[in-house]
């Protein structure tokens, strides 16, 4: 049943994915990523992570989305124009990503041959309970850090967004 | 494959290399979209797209190792990106307030 469930949502999210590279207006664009975000948030599950696959489906498909929509129907943002691409790109464009994605995946085989399986049930430590006990732990330093990251993000998108006074 | 070799695969679950096979393939879209496209939200969102694989490695790997931990670097990158959409969008706006286009070919001041 695992690989069945792994299968079919890793399915929706290539095809989401590469609707996104695909598609030439950004709302279109958009909405793939929103379906990525949703089978990858399932993934998550899957992995036994539940409070990162709803802070996915919140932060990510939710709040980051909607930025994105907000912005693209703010600038009336229309259809891709096409412009001419340098010669390097268009020569060894999809060679090199080619090659990428090989790298990738002789790493992923040859680093872990045998790294095991994942099957539902076998780790549970993904609840709110274990990650707020580890993040006001182990890792307070660091989460107070991004209150401030946070802060300095909203000072900076107010000051580049807001309309000059003169 | 013998059907009882197949019954032992589907019981046994999904290989750790299939998730980190999947977690390359979306990473090298990204890539792509990043190259080709020439929509500078188009381009942004590509790197969401990037942001997105990552992170499904490194919740592969909180579950390979059984840890919480791993999990918890997700949540700092979803927070980074949540950061770096609100600055990039305003620095979006604001360059098309600037030159009227979102062409990434067009805003080519800095060139030559």
């Amino acid at each position: 049943m695992d690989i069945f469930f792994f299968l079919l949502f890793a399915f929706i999210a290539l095809i989401a994915a590469v609707n996104v590279v695909l598609q030439r207006h950004p709302i279109s664009s958009a909405l793939s990523l929103v379906g990525v975000m949703g089978s990858l948030a399932v993934l998550y599950l899957l992995l036994g992570a539940e409070f990162i696959a709803m802070a996915q489906m919140i932060v990510y498909a939710g709040a980051i989305m909607v930025l994105f929509v907000f912005v693209i129907m703010l600038l009336n943002a229309g259809t891709e124009e096409r412009t001419g691409r340098s010669w390097l790109a268009q020569i060894f464009g999809v060679p090199a990503m080619i090659a990428l994605l090989g790298l990738l995946c002789f790493f992923a085989y040859k680093v872990f041959p045998n790294a095991g399986f994942v099957k539902f049930g076998d780790f549970t430590g993904g609840g709110a309970k274990e990650i707020g006990y580890a993040l006001f732990t182990d890792y307070l330093l660091p989460f107070e850090v991004t209150s401030i990251l946070i802060l300095i993000a909203i000072v900076g998108a107010i000051v580049l967004a807001r309309k000059e006074l003169d | 494959m013998e059907p009882a070799d197949a019954l032992k695969l589907l019981n046994s679950g999904v290989p750790i290399s299939w998730y980190l096979t999947l977690s390359a393939l979306l990473f090298a879209i990204g890539v792509a979209g990043f190259i080709f496209r020439r929509n500078i939200i188009t381009v942004f969102m590509c790197i969401e797209l990037m942001l997105n694989a990552v992170n499904l490695s490194f919740i592969t790997f909180a579950h390979q190792h059984k840890q919480a931990s791993g999990q918890l670097f997700t949540f700092f990158v979803m927070v980074v990106a949540a950061a770096e959409a609100a600055v990039g969008l305003a620095i979006i706006l604001t360059v098309f307030r600037n030159r009227s286009t979102l062409n990434i070919d067009k805003i080519n001041t800095l060139k030559n």
